[in-house]
């Protein structure tokens, strides 16, 4: 009876609107009197400001303003780090440069003009002078002795050291019986690259001192809180409004230089200003994702039990700090053991400056990192051992369970890692592409057969263990013509949770999914909220619209128990109308809401209205866990590599909408696939950024992939009240092992233990060449 | 310069600097923001319009350039309130997440139908490489492709 939305395809209810050009991103916005703004921005690693003249720029045509880093110092407030960690060295981040430059892009002077084609013309007449200065990109050479300084404040280049340890070491130590591996990974730097770059339109009320600012991010609620802080404007006349988000990946969970220099443009202009950053400021001034060079000892038994784990981790920061810098590697060391029952564990983290652009949240932010290391390490001891790294996997699965307390202090929850890579094995055909491979390598023909399994941490996440709060904020308000309306806090950018978060309202309350409108992204409408990062929205998110629904559910039932004379626990909501359970006594749904809001008849004490919020803190987060099977085929003439197959099983807890599961697990795929062979950002030795459009940094197309066979199992969480675990990353997370090791599997006759990604064919075939080397040469232990 | 141009079935004139481009007149002058602009350079294609029935990415075409032509946007595709079947075949197989290489993918996708009104997946794969999506991994796009192939409008 219960109209069942939860576990549906539902097509989504956002797409109308952006399948024929009605939706609004903040460029498509046009205000009153609006002026555009563009950043003169540093073209060197390193340098020292010897002057900024702006004169030129001022005097162009339909220029207003001309802003440098001294115009705005003391009156606008730095960029906000909100990593807090043990002795962390966090340097001030000026809006714009302060006499000196550290990365390629840092903003210098901005220009405000009447019109965008203005702007640029102005701006390329600023004419900065600068002294060139030694830069350091490499993280080794940064915190060597004598290294150039990012920052000379500081006395070095090292912004933190962390340490987790876990086990007992001494007994490893001990044990001579154990085979050990040590190997070198490194974890490139890549773009988040968002589809639409970064924009912000800042406008200043001087009559009403009043902040409203649109911008493309993630988050909202600490936008506003962060801008009203730099700007100065009392938090409760500021407002953030996300209209449409193009994508953001984590690229767009921070607060940006530019969204300061915008609202203090408005705010000294009394107008509202634009800015829409460039392909090529996108590349160089968003921030970038990993950037980690990883050195790891595994410590195992000959049988391929693996027993201990070490790895020093040097973390690049970028040259400064931006909202969660310095907490990203942090859920690496976290996450290192994945999903494995390995007892012993050390890591040691070290943060590095270097001259080059902040490094922060891109999607998985940390856990790719921690799931590349150990499910590397997996490969490595099968190979070390000749075992099938299927074999080396289930030796060191905990057995399935509710709450598994790992080496690292976390506690996983749900967990049946046996069962996913059971599904992987039976829907790749595990066994016959074995067999495919015997027969093709008799041919010459390279086959690699690639596994990755994976846990995750998601739904971030307990407020004790986050920066600035875990929690999400759901409201839902029944209207009095019985339409509808969720708040969420949670502000989301193509997940589609307009669509899931109507699905759990909708099926709650047993109204039509389309007489439930889910709205986002603005402050003044949203009460309070954290924002869409960390595969949480649904997770955390859903939760708090989920208890809120229950709230008006249970206020309703005691309005309708009133007017039916019934017991509220006896009411049944379902198809509009609220029953009896013997289906004697009714009321329409929209009979009670007109009792809420006309208020005549409500039980004594009961409060007019239909509207209830509930802040959701989730006990712990969620681990949604998965097995992936990549198939490659190398070029033996060119180092060319083709992924002929992708197989992924994912387990996100239970699936509310399985076309948004699929949806993302594909997106998340791509990305990972990006980083495993093609994508890669880089800076030459003066911090030069040699990746600085498209035509260098090798985003994905749609001829480099193959179909993707995905399929779920659905082990629940009972972390919250839905089930779900959280989706977003987990296709990132998986499939970046998946195909390194698929790879190296089919070089595995070369003797070639380890290559660093992307693997590009030049760096394969020149492997191939000098592979007939005896393995052992590779070895390092 | 004066320029005449046929948008969407409607002729207009304007008169514009020589240097704005294409997309900066769709968005700016005519109002129609359903083109988006993502790299400035020809590479990513969110700004791909159909000039005179060839998909055309606008960031790098001057409007005086397209003086003359006939162009559709994606605001033009949908008719008498009903979807294009490119457009319901990307609502129907979720073949977009945040949309903002939607309007230009469905463009290009458009030009691939005319041309070949039953391609191969492969097929469908090298049409659009040329235009970039960092959300769906490309599969559902390929899947909405397919459903509008086999759903041709009347």
């Amino acid at each position: 009876m219960v109209t069942k939305l939860l576990g549906e395809r539902i097509k989504r209810k956002e797409d109308p609107r952006l399948i024929q050009g009605g939706a609004h991103y903040v460029d498509d916005l046009k205000l009153d009197g609006m002026l555009y703004m563009s950043f003169a921005r540093s073209p060197y690693g390193h340098a020292r400001i010897i002057s900024v003249n702006t004169e030129a720029a001022r005097n162009a045509s339909g220029v207003v303003a001309v802003l440098t880093g001294e115009d705005v110092r003391g009156q606008l407030g730095f960029v906000p780090c909100q990593a807090e960690m043990e002795g962390l060295k966090i340097p001030n981040h000026p809006c714009l440069a302060l006499e000196r430059v550290r990365y390629v892009g840092e903003p210098v002077a901005a220009v405000v003009a009447t019109d965008r084609y203005l702007a640029a013309d102005a701006t390329a007449q600023i004419e900065a002078g600068y002294e060139m200065l030694p830069a350091v990109t490499q993280m080794e050479q940064a915190l060597e002795p004598g290294s150039p300084l990012v920052h000379e404040s500081l006395g070095d280049n090292l912004a933190f050291v962390e340490k987790l340890e876990g086990g007992d070491w001494k007994s490893v130590d001990a044990d001579p019986s154990l085979k050990v591996i040590k190997q070198r990974m490194i974890n490139q730097r890549l773009g988040p690259l968002a589809m639409e770059t970064r924009g912000v339109i800042a406008s200043y009320s001087p009559g009403e001192d009043s902040l409203t600012v649109w911008s493309s991010t993630q988050i909202p609620h600490l936008l506003k809180t962060q801008l009203s802080i730099m700007c100065k404007v009392d938090e409760s006349r500021c407002r953030v409004i996300t209209p449409e988000v193009g994508g953001a990946f984590g690229s767009k969970l921070n607060v940006y230089g530019e969204e300061g220099v915008a609202c203090y443009a408005s705010k000294w202009l009394g107008k509202p200003v634009k800015w829409i950053e460039s392909r090529r400021e996108n590349l160089a001034g968003t921030i970038h994702g990993r950037d980690q060079i990883d050195d790891v000892e595994i410590y195992f038994r000959p049988g391929g039990r693996v027993v201990g784990l070490k790895c020093h981790i040097l973390a690049d920061m970028g040259a400064y700090h931006q909202l969660l810098t310095p907490g990203i590697p942090t859920l690496t060391s976290l996450m290192i053991l994945g999903c494995y029952d390995i007892k012993n564990v050390f890591v040691e983290t070290k943060g590095v400056f270097t001259n080059k652009m902040a490094t922060d949240a891109y999607r998985g932010a940390g856990r790719p990192e921690a799931t590349y290391i150990i499910e590397r390490v997996m490969d490595l001891v099968a190979h070390e051992l000749g075992l099938d790294p299927v074999d080396v996997r289930l030796k060191n699965f905990p057995a399935p369970g509710k709450e598994i307390a790992l080496a690292t202090g976390v506690n996983y929850d749900s967990a049946n890692y046996q069962k996913t890579l059971k599904k992987v094995l039976k829907l790749s055909g595990y066994s016959k592409l074995r067999k495919e491979q015997q027969r093709l390598r008799k041919r010459g023909k390279l086959l690699g057969i690639g596994l990755s399994t994976y846990v995750e941490i998601c739904a971030m996440g307990p407020s004790s263990r986050m920066p600035s709060g875990g929690w999400e904020s759901g409201t839902v308000r029944v209207e009095p013509t019985g339409k509808v309306t969720v708040l969420t806090g949670a502000s989301p950018h193509g997940q589609g949770e307009e669509t899931s978060f109507a699905q759990i309202v909708a099926e709650e309350l047993g109204v039509s999914y389309d007489d439930v409108t889910v709205f986002h992204g603005d402050t003044a409408q949203v009460p309070m909220g954290v924002g869409t990062f960390g595969s949480r929205t649904t997770a955390v998110g859903g939760a708090a619209v989920y208890h809120a629904a229950r709230r008006i559910k249970k206020k309703m039932a005691r309005i309708a128990a009133h007017k039916l004379g019934v017991k509220p626990g006896d009411l049944v909501f379902a198809e509009g109308m609220i029953r009896s359970k013997d289906g004697a006594k009714s009321a329409r749904f929209t009979d009670i809401v007109d009792e809420a809001y006309y208020a005549r008849r409500l039980p004594s004490g009961m409060e007019p209205g239909l509207s209830e919020m509930y802040v959701f803190e989730p006990p712990n987060f969620t681990y949604p866990f998965g097995a992936h099977v990549a198939v490659t085929e190398i070029d033996e003439q060119t180092g060319e590599i083709r992924l002929r197959n992708y197989f992924a099983v994912d387990d996100c807890g239970r699936i509310l909408n399985p076309l948004l599961v699929d949806g993302q697990v594909h997106g998340g795929l791509a990305q990972g696939i990006g980083q495993a062979l093609w994508e890669e950002v880089v800076y030459d030795e003066n911090g030069q950024l040699l990746t600085g459009t498209l035509m260098d940094y090798a985003l994905p197309k749609a001829d480099q992939f193959p179909w993707f066979e995905t399929a779920n199992t659905e082990t629940r969480t009972a972390v919250n009240p839905l089930g779900v675990k959280g989706v977003g990353e987990a296709g990132t997370i998986g499939s970046t092992p998946a195909v390194v090791n698929s790879v190296l599997d089919a070089l595995s006759s070369f003797g070639v233990r380890h290559i660093d990604m992307p693997l590009k064919p030049e760096k394969i075939w020149r492997l191939m060449r000098q592979g007939m080397m005896p393995e052992a040469a590779h070895h390092d232990s | 310069m004066k320029i005449r141009i046929k948008i969407n079935g409607t002729w207009r004139e304007d008169d514009v600097e020589p240097r704005l481009l294409l997309v900066h007149y769709l968005r700016e002058v005519a109002g129609l923001t359903g083109t988006h602009i993502g790299c400035e350079s020809s590479l990513c294609g969110a700004c791909t319009v159909l000039v005179n029935g060839d998909a055309i990415k606008s960031c790098t075409l001057l409007a005086v350039q397209a003086g003359g032509a006939e162009i559709t946007t994606i605001e033009g595709l949908a008719r008498d309130g009903k979807l294009h079947p490119l457009q319901q075949g990307f609502w129907e197989e979720h073949g977009l997440q945040c949309g903002f290489c939607t309007p230009g993918m469905i463009l290009a996708c458009h030009q691939l139908l005319a041309r070949n009104p039953h391609p191969s997946r492969e097929e469908i794969r090298h049409a659009i490489e040329g235009n970039l999506c960092r959300c769906t991994g490309y599969q559902h796009i390929i899947k909405a492709v397919e459903w509008a192939a086999e759903h041709p409008s009347e």
